[in-house]
């Protein structure tokens, strides 16, 4: 079993326990080839060979998609996987949102119907080129029924089946319904990948043409018949009460239809958003803060300090590690510190619902539409098979739609009224009421022998175990593998090396996944500590990285392409330095050169990035230049800016004045260049650009200030220090 | 049979006419309460009731609003009416402690008793709360109250307003609505050694880390420039054209006091303060000071795209209403930045027959550097000066 | 009642001075194109034209608008600049969520419109308003300079 190396992994060995247990099922097949129906049922008409296709008499064809769409363009991605074995072209396709519906869209990878961990596109590789090719074979057979041919004397293209001798053909709509009555195939034999007509090009994307005019709809932009609006707004304390509220202010807001609440939740319902609004400010309600009235930052960082003082979990041991500390010439002992941070998604916290004594109907943009269902299946006391999960496009997810807890909450309020209703969150409740991604205190130590070669290194991480709440059977004898993802599997040769992993949960906030996940957090340690050690050894850290790469020839592939890209090496102007970060994670490797400039009041301008990628196969090329960009200006907002903080169990941000975004006239320039090992196992691309902008920053700094950044965010830090 | 029935509807007639009266004080009291704009101070937190709390800080030490509601332990439910005149006039309440100048008693002293008795009428019919102000903060010897006896010696004139028989009933309602009830001197006139009102007028002076403008007829720095309908319109709406939006302090007393006022009082208000002689008091416009630094001001302007144009446009013309209008306003022209940094600093809000407009403090997303590099190129921008601003302005 | 016109139609509403226009368009028209991001107008997504000046709909009282004319994303591929913008953002795939773009798109057409051929800098004058978590800033440089050289 490989290491695991992520979320996808830390749901991987759900998976594992899930298909122990679904051995005698007959679940088996489905797994090779993900919503495969058990039995032909009555379809209809409709050919519907598995849970990812649906063709229709009249030559509609539909693909559902498993994987929730938040811009990362998977709807594409998966799209193009399918089609390219169907033997159709994107223009012909429409898309459909998969239900929730474990039987049939659990990704057998992840264990869960889950988009998550830049998993989609490594789970979807193979099984659903096979649900496309299975689809084919069954097209190609009935249509030789017809002809009454041999298949292999037919061929699929562009929807159709052509009978290569005597070029008749058939549209697939003709043969939907023949090809339902055909056997589903045993073996399925994949395209060439020389023969790819879609994989690998960069089509239009699917999703976008309706983002740009407006038509596009979000969960937010939902309207369903007789459908209220309504405003949550829950105690701004965890654990607070609800005290009271001022219920005749609320009515005499012109357009209030309601108030409801739940022991810690007011909502003021509207005819429109606006009376939600303003009928929540009149509410005036008051809370009970609660046994978490007294949290402040200053006290969780304490907590923080203080666990990081015991030992951990042990993650990895290897060689005697004290004692290769004890022999190196040269030390560096460090704390890195990483700050809570909100997801701050565009599209703020909504769900829309009409639960009804027989059933319910949710619209909402969710990355585990299962886990949903079961919220509202646990709120109101429906079976869940009488709920319908409508995913929607999400207005950004970063892994704040990966929690589900939002929509049981929307749950509990939408059964008391029997009307359909739109709950949404402001701004200000998106921000303060988020699962942040946990504050991260690192102790580390390394050494470096006489050779200016490490020789020790000793890492101990103190935080947050998400996986304990998320999904605590991915535990590993207690250890939560992210809160080490990067650390202990570094690319670099080095002979003693100690991972602990410390628990240390914040009282009175929640946590939760946060783009890049476990890498996010480790690379910033490992490649900024790998820069002070190249400081340390007096070596240009590109040279000190290179001679460490002997067993990672794609890490040294990669590291090559981003320097010589980047120029590395060519002198700069006063004032700017350039930044090195390499890493492997989600089953790609990556390396970044950042380059910025520190004036002389401290200001950090960045220039441009150089981002050099080997994912494996590659899917959509233009799809993964935009995740790295993306995913880097979203690693250096965080950088440069963000920290959630608390005051009085409360937190301080709110709104995008205090907690800062980038804009477009502080984004860098950014250049991708991709350079597969098409013979690699895929790897996964939304995440991997965030993970390395924290640690090229830092090092970018250090080289043109000479001052070291170890805690994020960097700007407060250096403002107005003089260099 | 006969006898009784008149008896009855006479008594009817006599009670529902002393209703009838008691209605009408407490309206005139309503309306008197919001022209000496009492919920500037004693508006709690949330915004909802007068039960106090807000915070003060003075040169010597800080000062919390009380409770004005009717709460007879912790609020004003156990005055008399003979209790209250006194402490409106002399700043000795109903327990005879002296109440420290930030009442504004040594202007409410003017009021004549029916006025203040509406006025205590009014908080009377308020739903009590129970809300007991923060002890204050004072080293020695401000926290000796009695030291107060000797300050009001020299400070205040304890005495009613007489009218004027030279002017004109117009000029003499403003003179009251200014005087008297708007407290206007109490921010807009600088303060002595004693924290007393000195004897420069309205001449403008920076408290409570605001700058209140010169409102005397001087035409460089006070209202000599302003036409009166600018002075109408920014009075009751909080805007004139080319002026600037009312912001901080200024923004509360006409959220919560002048854009009640009937247009007459505007009227009447516009006619007195025409009549404050001039004194040439104010920022001194600052001067290009060379070598500023270009960087500093490209981060400024980079910042204002960011964060600031989406309300008030490049050209400070406001984008989405007046309220965002910055361009012409004072404050972009003092080269101290005082009203710049407050705003920052704080925000603003102001209420409008449109709604709410808000601006909020940026302190938490942008650095003290960044700040005062915004604070630079409005100043440079808009003002068309140069003046360097300490990045220790917006520290805490 | 208050009359507002919106991308060439006349409506007559019943609702309070106050009301943003943001929650007019979505809730009332049910034009949803136009976004609500912060309520604040400090990430740009609900940004529309008045008078083809780019506004930002949840800071505009419905109350001020008068008889000025409002286009949204939903109409302003019916503008010239307005749909060579909407198509170089798909030519140069722009959009990742989109949930920001309806504004992106509204900032860049009143851009175009007042200057043809912008650079860099004037780009980034223009659209630094306009908040993209996905971070797609790169792309809408490449988009505006693209619909600026299709003209």
């Amino acid at each position: 079993m490989p290491k695991p190396r992520d979320i996808g992994a830390v749901l991987n060995r759900r998976a594992f326990f899930q298909g122990s247990l679904a051995l005698g099922g007959g679940m088996l097949l489905s797994g090779m080839i993900p919503g495969l129906p058990g039995a032909q049922a009555d379809t209809g008409g409709v050919f519907n060979p598995n849970a990812f296709i649906r063709i229709d008499r009249s030559g509609g064809i539909t693909l559902i998609m498993r994987h929730a769409e938040m811009g990362q363009g998977i709807y594409t991605g998966i799209a193009m996987l399918i089609a390219e074995e169907l033997e159709v072209d994107l223009e012909q396709v429409v898309l459909e949102a998969a239900p929730a519906d474990p039987s049939r869209y659990t990704d057998s990878a992840a264990g869960e119907e889950v988009t998550g961990g830049s998993a989609s596109t490594r789970d979807s590789w193979l099984p659903l080129r096979q649900a496309g090719a299975a689809a084919r074979i069954m097209l190609v057979a009935a249509a030789a029924a017809r002809w009454n041919v041999l298949p292999k004397s037919c061929a699929a293209q562009h929807g159709q089946i052509i009978h290569v001798l005597t070029g008749r053909t058939l549209s697939y709509g003709d043969l939907a319904e023949e090809a339902a009555l055909q056997k589903v195939p045993e073996k399925i034999i994949l395209k060439d990948p020389s023969t790819f007509r879609l994989i690998g090009t960069s089509p239009q994307r699917l999703d976008t043409k309706p983002k740009s005019n407006g038509t596009a709809i979000f969960g937010m932009d939902v309207r369903v018949p007789g459908m209220k609006i309504g405003r949550i707004m829950a105690s701004p304390v965890q654990g607070g009460r609800l005290i009271s509220y001022d219920s005749v202010a609320v009515r005499a807001i012109a357009g209030v239809v309601d108030i409801i609440t739940l022991p810690d939740v007011i909502a003021v319902i509207g005819d429109h958003s606006w009376a939600a609004i303003k009928g929540l400010e009149a509410a005036n309600p008051q809370w009970d803060p609660g046994p978490h009235a007294a949290v402040s930052t200053k006290i969780l960082m304490d907590d923080l300090r203080r666990a990081s003082d015991r030992t951990g979990l042990v993650a990895k041991n290897t060689g005697d590690v004290d004692a290769a500390l004890a022999a190196c010439s040269h030390q560096i002992d460090a704390v890195y510190e990483l700050p809570f941070l909100a997801h701050a998604a565009l599209e703020p916290i909504n769900t829309t619902l009409h639960i009804r004594p027989d059933g319910a109907d949710v619209w909402v943009g969710t990355q585990v539409p299962v886990r949903a269902r079961q919220e509202v299946a646990n709120a109101t006391g429906l079976p869940p098979e009488k709920i319908a999960i409508h995913n929607h496009v999400i207005g950004g997810g970063f892994g704040r739609r990966l929690d589900s807890g939002s929509i049981g909450q929307a749950a509990r309020l939408a059964k008391q009224i029997s009307y359909p209703v739109k709950l949404f969150w402001t701004r200000e409740e998106d921000i303060q009421q988020d699962q942040f991604r946990p504050f991260y205190y690192d102790r580390i130590s390394a050494g470096l022998n006489k050779q200016r070669r490490i020789a020790a290194w000793k890492h101990r991480t103190t935080g947050s175990y998400v996986t304990t709440r998320w999904a605590p059977e991915g535990l590993q004898n207690g250890l939560d593998t992210d809160t080490v993802d990067g650390a202990t599997e570094t690319p670099y040769a080095i002979p003693a090396q100690r991972n602990e992993s410390v628990q240390c949960e914040p009282e009175g906030l929640t946590t939760l996944w946060w783009r890049g996940v476990g890498p996010t957090h480790n690379i910033f340690v490992v490649e900024g500590m790998i820069d002070e050690l190249a400081h340390l050894a007096e070596t240009d850290p590109l040279d000190f990285r290179r001679s460490m790469l002997g067993h990672s020839p794609r890490g040294l592939k990669v590291l090559n392409e981003a320097a010589s890209k980047s120029g590395w090496g060519t002198p700069l102007p006063a004032g700017h330095g350039r930044g090195i970060a390499l890493h492997y994670s989600f089953q790609t490797w990556a390396a970044t050169v950042l380059e910025v400039r520190v004036t002389r009041d401290n200001d950090i301008r960045l220039i441009w990035a150089d981002t050099a990628v080997d994912c494996g196969p590659i899917v959509f090329p233009d799809a993964i230049k935009a995740q790295i960009q993306g995913g880097l200006i979203f690693g250096l907002t965080m950088a440069l800016y963000n920290e959630i903080t608390v005051t009085n169990g409360r937190v301080d941000q709110s709104n995008f004045h205090d907690y800062r975004m980038m804009r477009i006239n502080e984004a860098p320039d950014i250049r991708v260049h991709l350079v597969p090992d098409l013979s690699a196992d895929i790897g996964g691309i939304g995440e991997v650009g965030t993970v390395a902008a924290a640690p090229a920053l830092a090092n970018a700094i250090f080289a043109a200030t000479g001052r070291r950044l170890r805690r994020i965010p960097f700007v407060p830090q250096i403002a107005g220090k003089s260099t | 049979m006969k006898y009784f029935l008149l008896f009855f509807a006479v008594i009817m007639a006599i009670s529902a006419r002393s209703a009838q009266a008691q209605t009408d004080l407490i309206e005139q009291g309503k309306t008197l309460f919001r022209a000496a704009d009492c919920a500037a101070c004693h508006l709690s937190s949330d915004g909802q009731t007068l039960s106090g709390g807000k915070a003060f800080s003075l040169p010597f030490g800080t000062v919390y609003a009380v409770n004005i509601t009717p709460d007879r332990e912790t609020g004003i439910g156990a005055y008399t009416d003979e209790q209250w005149l006194r402490m409106m006039r002399t700043g000795v309440d109903r327990n005879e402690r002296h109440l420290y100048p930030v009442m504004p008693y040594t202007s409410y002293t003017f009021l004549n008793d029916a006025d203040t008795l509406a006025i205590k009428a009014y908080l009377f019919t308020l739903k009590p709360v129970q809300a007991k102000a923060p002890e204050n903060r004072l080293p020695f010897p401000f926290n000796q109250r009695w030291v107060m006896t000797f300050w009001n010696w020299f400070n205040n004139p304890n005495r009613r307003m007489t009218t004027d028989p030279h002017r004109t009933p117009e000029w003499n309602r403003g003179a009251y609505l200014v005087e008297a009830l708007g407290h206007c001197d109490q921010c807009h006139t600088p303060r002595n050694f004693m924290f007393g009102l000195s004897g420069k007028a309205y001449a403008g002076t920076v408290q409570v880390g605001w700058r209140a403008y010169n409102l005397t007829s001087d035409t460089e720095h006070g209202l000599g420039g302003w036409s009166d309908s600018e002075l109408f319109e920014y009075l009751s709406t909080g805007y004139a054209p080319h002026r600037g939006p009312a912001s901080g302090p200024m923004a509360e007393a006409i959220k919560n006091s002048l854009r009640y006022l009937p247009a007459e009082d505007i009227r009447a208000m516009i006619v007195y303060l025409r009549s404050i002689p001039a004194r040439s008091n104010g920022p001194q416009r600052g001067k290009r000071v060379p070598g500023a630094s270009g960087e500093n001001e490209d981060v400024g302007r980079h910042i204002f795209q960011q964060a600031c144009m989406g309300c008030h446009l490049e050209n400070g013309a406001g984008r989405q209403s007046d309220w965002g209008a910055l361009e012409g306003a004072h404050s972009l022209s003092d080269p101290a930045a005082t009203n710049i940094i407050a705003v920052l600093r704080t925000g603003t809000s102001i209420k409008t027959e449109h709604g709410k407009m808000a601006m909020p403090s940026f302190t938490k997303a942008y650095t003290p550097q960044e700040l005062t590099a915004i604070s630079e190129y409005l100043l440079d921008h808009f003002g068309g000066i140069q003046a360097p601003i300490k990045p220790e302005s917006f520290k805490n | 009642m208050i009359t507002i016109r919106v991308n060439n139609e006349s409506h007559q509403l019943d609702v309070t001075d106050d009301m943003p226009l943001l929650w007019v368009l979505r809730d009332i028209l049910g034009l949803t194109g136009t976004k609500y991001g912060c309520g604040v107008a400090q990430c740009g997504a609900c940004t529309i034209h008045i008078d083809g000046i780019p506004a930002r709909a949840c800071q505009l009282p419905v109350s001020l608008i008068g008889d000025r004319h409002i286009t949204t994303i939903e109409a302003i591929g019916n503008t010239k600049e307005g749909a060579r913008i909407q198509a170089a953002w798909l030519q140069n795939q722009v959009i990742q969520c989109g949930y920001c773009q309806s504004g992106q798109i509204m900032a860049a057409t009143a851009l175009l419109r007042d200057n043809p051929n912008p650079t860099d800098d004037d780009i980034d004058d223009a659209m630094s308003g306009n908040i993209c978590r996905c971070g797609t800033y790169v792309r809408i440089r490449e988009a505006i300079h693209q619909a600026a050289n299709n003209a």
